[in-house]
């Protein structure tokens, strides 16, 4: 007992005397990216958006002018408490300066917090969380990519314009599946579309086998995908199964991804339609970075997240080297103050609330005999303008927007 | 014959007062763990406190009742919401917020316990998971838990009214107190006689029963007393990390936790403690590896379960031939 009791106390004196800790990183923009590596998002996101960061770095020029930016990586696994304990880390220990990506809109909403209570920068890709601009809005936030309003809005919208006036949904059965349905709806119907009728498949199912046959049995000229992911691609790929597609019906796909059509092949994928941000083949510009891209990631061509991060650093860059310091409050004001440009999403503000303001564009799957090669997948069904890609400022119940 | 001979020597040990060794084991665990704060990242630290109790309380099942329960992530994620959902919408101190998601696991744990321990082996996991499937489809499905996005933001308030919780050093002790005090009644529970009548049901049932105890209100003690530490170890990381959200109540986490068990020790004293830190660590400090994680990890367990089937702390144990 005794001698326990000596290894003890020498222990906590031998503690008492060490020194806290502590790194030096002034003169350094630390760059964190996190997000998913291993799992779901992991194409969406992952490696890609290390790379596109570091190209940013590159583009920006700012190491050319003596500033020394770093950027590092993590996997949160898609899990909330590994993604903020990580952010605390990133903040405490390491003097990251930026958080970039994070898909997942759990970790999202959880970092958001923990940036704004340590006064560092927030630039969101990855998640897809219309929040982060509405109620849990932040000073030390921007929403770069895309947002579940604006896909909601220009799916729904976009598709009704473009003929597909009569819906029918197949919703996953939780929150956020009843939140895509309900946004949608209201925009079909606003636009003069009909909705026939909705299923909720629980979430997540491997068999839609059931659901698909009422979705063709509905006789709707489109049929709403308002799930994500394994669900999303599960009833596309049975879908084609049962031929709708050839039946003269279409899919919607409300949260689909370049890289899920890539998974999915285009015999499969044909027809459906889809809102993104961002495609590599849109112009001359894109293309050249895209090929860039391509080069130094495996030969996959960047989803809009990739792309998003890439033009969030670069402006973040930007307003550093304008304002000449790294402080999150300061950069994140001077970023909503300057306007954006740059070669992927071209010219844009960032509103008050933290929104990044871009055109949205409805793209329809190409069918395999009109694809000239690899990843050439889309056309431009329609383009959404700017200023009525995202929800209207006073709509978001931001209370930054007030001012 | 073998096992009650062993029985009675249990009974015999139980009598003294805790080995030396043991002793001395847990004062160097509260020595490194006073210390720790000060040279590895709290937040990192508090963690694995909360996961080493979590796995301490599975420990109280699986290592000395042998039920292998597939579902105590429902008893970690619903705490973590019931507290989590106590501190931000009710605004109740933090003391209180972690005694509700306690209390809550508890109570979960009589409903769920009642009903399981009527079977076991892989039944007994079956009606626990399908227990645990039905908490996570609540969870993801009620108004109250904010489906996928959880709660979020929840504060962590003045501990007593005194002690500023926003201080992580603050955070961490009180962790730390939390996660001793129930290390202790998990060591102290299965050191009593009490203790001993479940290991001696876990050996042979029948013959417990033949001696005239009741094993199926052992082992209903048992599990809500597992499914309450469970509790505990949830609350209390809803405090830490001020959200509560779907990964607690997944399957995925019941699994973890069986993995932190295994890899330190079945049935060992400080094996839990160990596999918690040692899983944690691994999901902390690989998390540069991005895809490789999963690999390494699991490559980890396929050499523990290969080379070391007794987990780390069982084979320190039986290098030193002292129990651990």
């Amino acid at each position: 007992m005794r001698t326990a009791w000596f290894v003890a106390l020498a222990l906590i004196a031998a503690v008492a005397a060490a020194p806290a800790s502590a790194q030096v990183s002034d003169g350094v923009v630390k760059i964190g990216v996190m997000n998913d590596q291993s799992g779901t998002y992991a194409d969406i996101s992952g490696q890609g958006s290390v790379v596109a960061a570091r190209m940013a770095v590159e583009d920006s020029g700012i190491t050319k002018k003596g500033t020394k930016v770093e950027v590092i990586f993590a996997d949160h696994l898609n899990k909330p408490d590994v993604g903020s304990q990580i952010a605390r880390q990133w903040y405490d220990a390491e003097k990251v300066d930026v958080i970039v990506d994070v898909p997942t809109s759990s970790v999202a909403l959880a970092i958001n917090q923990i940036t704004r209570d340590k006064g560092k920068a927030f630039l969101v890709s990855g998640a897809a969380a219309s929040d982060l601009t509405g109620k849990a809005c932040s000073p030390n936030t921007i929403h770069w990519t895309y947002d579940t309003w604006a896909l909601a809005n220009g799916t729904g919208s976009a598709v009704v314009k473009t003929g597909g006036d009569t819906w029918f949904f197949l919703t996953a059965d939780y929150a956020f599946g009843h939140a895509l349905e309900r946004d949608t709806e209201a925009v079909v119907l606003k636009s003069g579309g009909k909705v026939l009728g909705k299923v909720r498949h629980p979430f997540p199912t491997s068999d839609f086998s059931s659901f698909l046959l009422q979705a063709q049995a509905s006789k709707a000229k489109i049929i709403g995908l308002a799930n994500a992911g394994a669900d999303t691609i599960n009833a596309i790929k049975q879908g084609a199964e049962f031929g709708i597609v050839r039946g003269g019906q279409q899919f919607a796909g409300l949260l689909v991804f370049i890289s899920d059509v890539h998974a999915l092949s285009l015999e499969r994928a044909q027809g459906l339609v889809l809102t993104e941000a961002f495609y590599w083949d849109l112009n001359d510009r894109t293309r050249a970075w895209s090929k860039r891209f391509a080069a130094q990631h495996h030969g996959a061509m960047p989803t809009m997240v990739q792309a998003g991060v890439y033009s969030a650093v670069l402006h973040y860059l930007k307003a550093v080297d304008a304002l000449k310091s790294d402080d999150g409050t300061k950069v994140i004001a001077k970023m909503k103050e300057m306007p954006t440009d740059d070669a992927l999403f071209g010219k844009g503000t960032v509103r008050a609330d933290g929104r990044k303001i871009h055109p949205m564009y409805l793209f329809e799957v190409k069918k395999p005999s009109e694809s000239k090669g690899a990843w050439d997948y889309y056309k431009v069904r329609a383009t959404i303008p700017a200023e009525q890609a995202f929800r209207p400022l006073d709509q978001g119940e931001c209370p930054l927007a007030k001012k | 014959m073998a096992t009650a001979v062993e029985a009675q020597l249990g009974t015999a040990a139980a009598a003294q007062p805790a080995p030396r060794h043991q002793v001395v084991a847990f004062l160097v665990m509260v020595a490194v763990l006073v210390a720790a704060p000060f040279f590895v990242y709290p937040v990192f630290l508090m963690k694995a406190l909360c996961f080493a109790l979590f796995a301490c309380a599975f420990n109280v099942l699986i290592g000395y009742v042998g039920l292998l329960s597939f579902g105590h992530a429902a008893f970690l994620g619903s705490a973590g919401y019931a507290s989590a959902h106590a501190a931000k919408v009710w605004g109740v101190t933090p003391e209180l917020a972690i005694l509700f998601g306690t209390a809550v696991a508890g109570a979960l744990g009589v409903v769920v316990g009642a009903l399981a321990i009527r079977s076991r082996g892989i039944y007994f996991a079956n009606i626990t998971l399908a227990f645990a499937q039905m908490i996570y489809f609540f969870s993801l499905q009620a108004k109250f838990t904010g489906g996928e996005d959880g709660i979020q933001s929840v504060p962590r308030g003045m501990l007593l009214g005194v002690l500023d919780l926003r201080h992580t050093y603050a955070m961490y002790f009180t962790v730390l107190v939390v996660f001793l005090l129930g290390f202790l009644v998990v060591y102290r529970a299965i050191h009593s006689p009490f203790g001993q009548v479940l290991k001696a049901i876990r050996e042979n049932e029948p013959r417990a029963v033949s001696l005239g105890y009741r094993a199926e209100q052992y082992k209903l003690i048992a599990f809500v007393l597992s499914a309450t530490l469970a509790g505990l170890a949830g609350a209390t990381k809803a405090l830490v990390f001020q959200l509560a959200s779907l990964t607690d109540v997944h399957w995925t986490m019941s699994g973890e936790v069986v993995l932190m068990t295994l890899l330190g020790g079945l049935g060992t004293v400080f094996g839990p403690v160990v596999g918690a830190f040692v899983v944690i660590g691994l999901e902390n400090y690989l998390a540069q590896l991005g895809a490789w994680l999963t690999i390494v990890q699991g490559a980890i367990f396929v050499v523990c379960v290969l080379t070391f089937r007794r987990g780390l702390v069982g084979e320190l144990g039986r290098l030193l031939r002292k129990p651990l």
